[in-house]
């Protein structure tokens, strides 16, 4: 089965790309200089869900193994870093890190089971969500982890030694950083070799293997990638917002708001999360300000876009608009 | 911890199983015709839940007659989301039609939370406290009803299945989609049908679990996960094994709400559910793509 979502790649000549990215990166640093706080915090969600995106992205996107669990990992990153934090005073810096090991060692075993009882498709879909519903239980029932009330995460003022600030802006920039890193990271992914084999195993699977492709050892390195830079996402929700719940942390919505973003934008390219999260902010802001603040709205618009999307633009926005500028330029080129 | 009590929730266990059945049915019959995992199917139970709230809340019709409006009415249901959501994608691959259904389950969910809010809502009926004896033990006469219930539509369901040209049918294309249009069974027909009845069932079960479920719009996630959970260990497409694996689910979620705290019980029935999927037989006969 072939798909034409992946061949949508506009090929500019690299300064052409270097300018571009050095533009978009000016543009960014200096967004938290000129704009207000309610714009700041509209790229910060932005952003912070286009990092979610392009986490879930290297293994859902490039092989094709749809994971609808990632919440469990987010769970883990935030749990971890404010837990260590509250009990023992351990900076949310190096609890991040403890945070992301610790996910990376799930997804490792989760991965691991899975893979090795080659799992596809729904089931696989459904074991990852098992995992993240077992974690929310956990997290719900066990009072260590603060129960169904979550936690609390004491303000201590701008010390920026212990992952707290009161200004949008310190915040803003840490996203901003993992962002570029993570879309740096993809890129990366996409142009080596385990890029090349992860769209090999979500093409043909069994031809990659007869090929000589480690497939379940590729997979596992993309699910533990994943659940790694998920955690540091997830540590980043704990500290922006001082809150956290079971609910908001490990339940399937907060592992299906990345993949909904993704999907939209274009799975398995490198911007697409991107794309699609800045898509669907826009569009909550402005159902928002137009209809105002109603419990579920922007959720039922993702909805009927994600529905829309499966059945006109399955390839995703990104790969769409890259078709249009070609089929565009195709013909300016060549008129008949 | 005394025989009884154990005694009392295995058969409360049992009991409730028959519903999870008759979910887990309607949701194994669509994917046995379609190959498609409705991840809709606990919004559609919702908003099943919600037309029969409102059948008694506006015209005080009881929920158990509100089953033969809501029937027919999740048919309809079931037959529009085959024709304008899951029709378009049926050639697609398999990824965006499950991510189909999950728009339609955000679409359902978040709908019915603008339009009914956030708040609980249940019915109050005369019967609500009624209380069935057997020695020493106890069940609600609303769960009673609601396993009968059950069981009487299953039956029907079979029957139907295995009795009527209709239920030859959908048999037919289940085993073997070239051959059955071969044969001039219109296949797109059945789909629609298919999806109409998978939705009907939860049609139903609405309808009986009203009278003894507290109602919410997000209500639908936990029924779906418990009907993926029976679905796949009933064997993804075989009807008896499906019926069982929901009783049993049943019995597995009440036995592990007497040795486990609060929502804790679920975590049974999710361990039970991975190593089901990691053990399951029939992953390696068929690939999921």
């Amino acid at each position: 089965m072939t798909d034409k979502r992946f061949y949508g790649d506009l090929r500019f000549s690299w300064p052409v790309q270097v300018g571009l990215l050095v533009a978009l990166l000016v543009f960014l640093c200096l967004v938290p200089l000129f704009a207000t706080e309610h714009i700041v915090s509209i790229f910060i969600m932005m952003m912070l869900y286009g990092y979610l995106g392009s986490c879930w992205n290297i293994l859902g996107g490039y092989s094709g193994y749809l994971p609808f669990g990632n919440g469990a990992f987010y769970g883990i990153g935030g749990y971890s870093s404010s837990l260590l934090f509250i009990k023992a005073g351990v900076t949310p810096w190096l609890g991040m890190l403890v945070g992301a090991v610790l996910s990376s060692v799930l997804a490792f075993f989760i991965g691991l089971i899975s893979f090795r009882f080659r799992l596809k498709g729904v089931l696989f879909a459904f074991i990852t969500i098992a995992f993240a519903e077992i974690c929310l239980l956990v997290a719900a029932n066990v009072e260590l982890f603060g129960g169904n009330i979550g936690i609390l995460i004491p303000l201590k003022g701008n010390q920026y030694a212990i992952y707290q600030s009161t200004s949008k802006a310190f915040f803003y920039y840490i996203i901003l950083i993992m962002l570029a890193m993570i879309v740096l990271l993809t890129r990366l992914i996409e142009k080596n070799k385990i890029g090349v084999y992860l769209v090999a195993i979500r093409e043909e699977e069994r031809a990659a293997e007869a090929l000589g492709v480690h497939s379940n050892r590729y997979k596992l390195y993309a699910f533990m990638m994943s659940a790694f830079f998920t955690a540091l996402g997830g540590t980043f929700y704990a500290q922006y917002f001082m809150y956290i719940d079971p609910g908001l942390m490990f339940g399937f919505g907060a592992s299906l708001e990345p993949v909904l973003r993704t999907i939209i934008g274009g799975a398995g390219t490198v911007w697409g999360p991107v794309i699609g999260s800045v898509v669907l902010e826009l569009l909550s802001e402005v159902t928002r300000s137009l209809l105002g603040e109603i419990g579920g709205l922007h959720l039922a618009v993702y909805g009927l876009l994600l529905i829309l999307s499966c059945i006109y633009i399955p390839q995703g926005l990104s790969t769409f608009i890259i078709n249009l500028v070609k089929v565009h330029s195709y013909w300016k080129r060549e008129p008949l | 911890m005394n025989v009884t009590v154990l005694i009392s929730s295995f058969i409360n266990g049992l009991v409730i199983g028959c519903v999870y059945s008759l979910i887990a049915l309607g949701l194994t019959l669509i994917f046995g015709i379609m190959k498609i995992i409705n991840f809709a199917h606990g919004a559609l139970l919702m908003i099943a839940m919600y037309s029969s709230f409102w059948l008694f809340r506006l015209f005080h019709i009881d929920p158990y007659l509100s089953l033969f409006i809501n029937i027919p009415l999740l048919f309809a249901v079931g037959v529009l989301i085959q024709k304008l959501v899951i029709g378009p994608v049926m050639e697609g691959p398999h990824y965006i039609q499950i991510l189909v259904t999950i728009g339609l389950m955000l679409l359902l969910e978040n709908v019915s939370l603008m339009a009914f809010t956030r708040d609980l809502r249940s019915v109050t009926t005369f019967y609500q406290n009624w209380v069935l004896t057997f020695g020493s033990v106890t069940i609600g006469f609303t769960k009673m009803a609601a396993a009968i219930l059950s069981l009487v539509l299953t039956a029907l369901l079979f029957l139907m299945l295995k009795f009527t040209i209709f239920g030859k049918a959908i048999r037919a294309t289940s085993q073997n989609k070239t051959g059955a249009s071969l044969v001039g069974i219109p296949i797109r027909s059945i789909y629609l049908l298919t999806f109409g009845i998978g939705t009907a069932c939860v049609g139903a079960a609405g309808a009986m679990l009203i009278p003894y479920y507290t109602l919410d719009p997000y209500i639908g996630l936990s029924f779906a996960m418990i009907a993926f959970i029976t679905v796949v260990m009933g064997g993804l497409e075989s009807f008896g094994g499906v019926f069982i694996s929901g009783v049993v689910i049943g019995i597995a979620e009440s036995l592990g709400a007497l040795f486990m705290p609060g929502s804790m019980k679920m975590v049974v029935v999710f361990i039970i559910f991975i190593l089901v999927i990691l053990f399951s037989p029939l992953k390696n006969i068929k690939e999921q793509g």
